[in-house]
């Protein structure tokens, strides 16, 4: 666990240094680089809340990206151009949604609550794709960056220093509600069911929280990707991005604090170091992933840092 | 007679042609052990599963404390204070010995949409819990994951975990599953203690413990219980002796 924990500073800090790096080096894409890196880690922390902890497959978390990227780009287009708000805005539709589509589909488990979670998530992408209001199959561009009080968001640090300390947030509440009370019992309903609903507490509840919770998370991660690339585009509600966030969270370590970060900067890294190679990247993500699955079932984290314990 | 504290009127439970509860009632009173025998196959999981929750009887009425709790799921039953163990031991394997009790003290406390405060820096929740470890003697073993406990103390951590609900019963499935004869003592000797704490209705394929801790001795014989009284009376009859013991002798 203590190791755990130095491995998680070091991984923290070097996601800090890496953009002061690059700026120092004269080399200003490596920071988009980075901010890429922290946004789809927050994406990550927020699955890995309802994946990691609840054991919940949601293969459906595209549908709350996508939303808190919608929420950032329709608000910009009616000249509500504060991140703040927009991003309370991105959580509290997301956390809407997500309490729907969690209480119908966490009536099921296993491969059924995959498909119903990703059944949801494909009818909100098609929704868009016929929504020509905002877009519809081309997309939504943002003109300008959405403003942060203080800070001039266009510049790729200072907005690389937002997601930076939002992912931080995140990684926070994080480790919060997985050490408290609500925690012990959402870890306990993936674990036991059975045994749960045997000591008097029903797991439904217990998931159905975690799952909101999970997909507020992941839209704020949503909105800031708005900002990033300054585009809202379909793809962000499609099934290859829920299947990204899976992936990186099994690279970095299903469950852990750090899996997210260390499985999003994984990825980005093959993603840009292999697909200046040859456009057929993703073969060696397939490899790598295999060799996790078979030779390092706790990811990334768990190969520095041990199996995890709880307590 | 004290009141009955669990009481089963009329069960009926068919599975298609199959009469696995066959108009049972049966009760459990304050301060005692009451112990369900019967062959394989007799239907003792089946009705333990119908009084938990698990398993909706097509008839009868089930009463705890005086309220009947038919309607009501598993959680809930818990909740009022039924507090089961499991025939094959079903924990949370990977929580450490402690974080197991820790649950069942933190759902006993009704808190577990409480958020902040690290339980593993919570005394509310850490005392009682290694109090009920210290009880069942796995106070040595408070740190490893429940997992890699052997057979016996995965059967004791059962246990821990029941008593630290502080329900008003306990269903006790085969407590004493695969824990050779040592472990059988003195799991006996635990129990006829625990029955201070509130009764026990307990199914159990071990006779030695039945005889020793049974008050009284129900007998279910495919899914209808064709005895029960003192264990003396159950010892003499003589339809359970064809049924049953007749198997042994």
């Amino acid at each position: 666990m203590e190791r755990e924990r130095w491995i998680n500073i070091a991984l923290a800090l070097l996601l800090l240094a890496a953009p002061l790096l690059a700026l120092a080096a004269g080399e200003a894409f490596y920071v988009t680089l980075a901010t890429r890196v922290a946004v789809l880690a927050l994406a990550a922390v927020g699955l890995n809340l309802a994946l990691g902890l609840g054991g919940l497959v949601s293969f459906g978390h595209a549908a709350f990206f996508g939303i808190g990227g919608y929420a950032a780009g329709i608000l910009a287009a009616q000249e509500m151009t504060a991140m703040p708000p927009i991003w309370i805005v991105a959580a509290l539709v997301a956390g809407i949604m997500a309490a729907f589509i969690g209480a119908v589909s966490l009536r099921t488990s296993g491969v059924y609550f995959i498909m119903i979670t990703l059944a949801f998530a494909q009818m909100i992408y098609y929704f868009v794709i016929s929504w020509p209001a905002y877009g519809g199959e081309d997309g939504l561009p943002l003109a300008v960056r959405n403003q942060f009080p203080f800070v001039n968001t266009l510049k790729p640090l200072p907005f690389f220093l937002i997601c930076y300390v939002l992912l931080l947030a995140g990684l926070l509440l994080f480790a919060w509600l997985r050490d408290g009370r609500f925690g012990a019992a959402l870890q306990a309903a993936r674990q036991n069911e059975t045994r749960l609903a045997a000591l008097g507490v029903s797991p439904f509840p217990i998931r159905l929280t975690a799952f909101v919770l999970s997909a507020m998370i992941t839209a704020v991660a949503g909105a800031l990707y708005a900002d990033l690339t300054r585009f809202v585009s379909p793809s962000m509600l499609s099934w290859h991005l829920s299947g990204e966030l899976i992936v990186i969270i099994i690279l970095g370590g299903t469950g852990r604090l750090f899996g997210p970060l260390a499985g999003a900067a994984l990825f980005v890294l093959m993603e840009f170091l292999l697909g200046s190679l040859t456009e057929r990247w993703q073969f060696f993500l397939g490899l790598v992933l295999l060799g996790t699955v078979l030779f390092a079932k706790g990811g990334l984290i768990g190969l520095i840092a041990g199996k995890a314990r709880n307590g | 007679m004290a009141e009955a504290v669990l009481a089963l009127s009329r069960l009926v439970k068919s599975f298609g042609a199959l009469k696995v509860t066959d108009d049972v009632t049966l009760d459990l009173r304050e301060g005692e052990v009451h112990a369900l025998i019967g062959p394989n196959g007799a239907g003792k999981s089946t009705l333990i599963h119908e009084i938990a929750g698990g398993v909706r009887p097509d008839s009868g009425t089930i009463h705890f404390c005086g309220r009947d709790i038919g309607a009501l799921d598993t959680a809930a039953r818990a909740k009022l204070g039924l507090a089961r163990s499991f025939q094959v031991s079903s924990l949370l394997p990977e929580f450490s010995a402690l974080r197991n009790v820790m649950l069942a003290v933190q759902a006993r406390q009704g808190s577990s949409f409480r958020f902040g405060r690290p339980v593993m820096r919570d005394a509310s929740l850490i005392e009682p819990a290694m109090a009920m470890l210290e009880k069942v003697g796995l106070e040595d073993r408070a740190v490893i994951p429940a997992a890699e406990l052997s057979h016996g103390e995965r059967r004791k951590l059962e246990i821990a975990m029941a008593m630290g609900l502080h329900p008003r019963a306990f269903l006790l499935d085969e407590p004493m599953a695969g824990m050779g004869p040592e472990g059988s003592k003195s799991l006996t000797h635990f129990l006829d203690g625990l029955r201070e704490e509130a009764p026990i209705l307990l199914v159990e394929h071990d006779m030695d413990a039945v005889f020793a801790l049974a008050d009284r001795i129900s007998v279910l014989f495919y899914g209808r219980i064709i005895a029960s009284g003192p264990p003396h009376e159950i010892r003499k009859d003589p339809e359970v002796q064809r049924a049953y013991l007749g198997e042994r002798a």
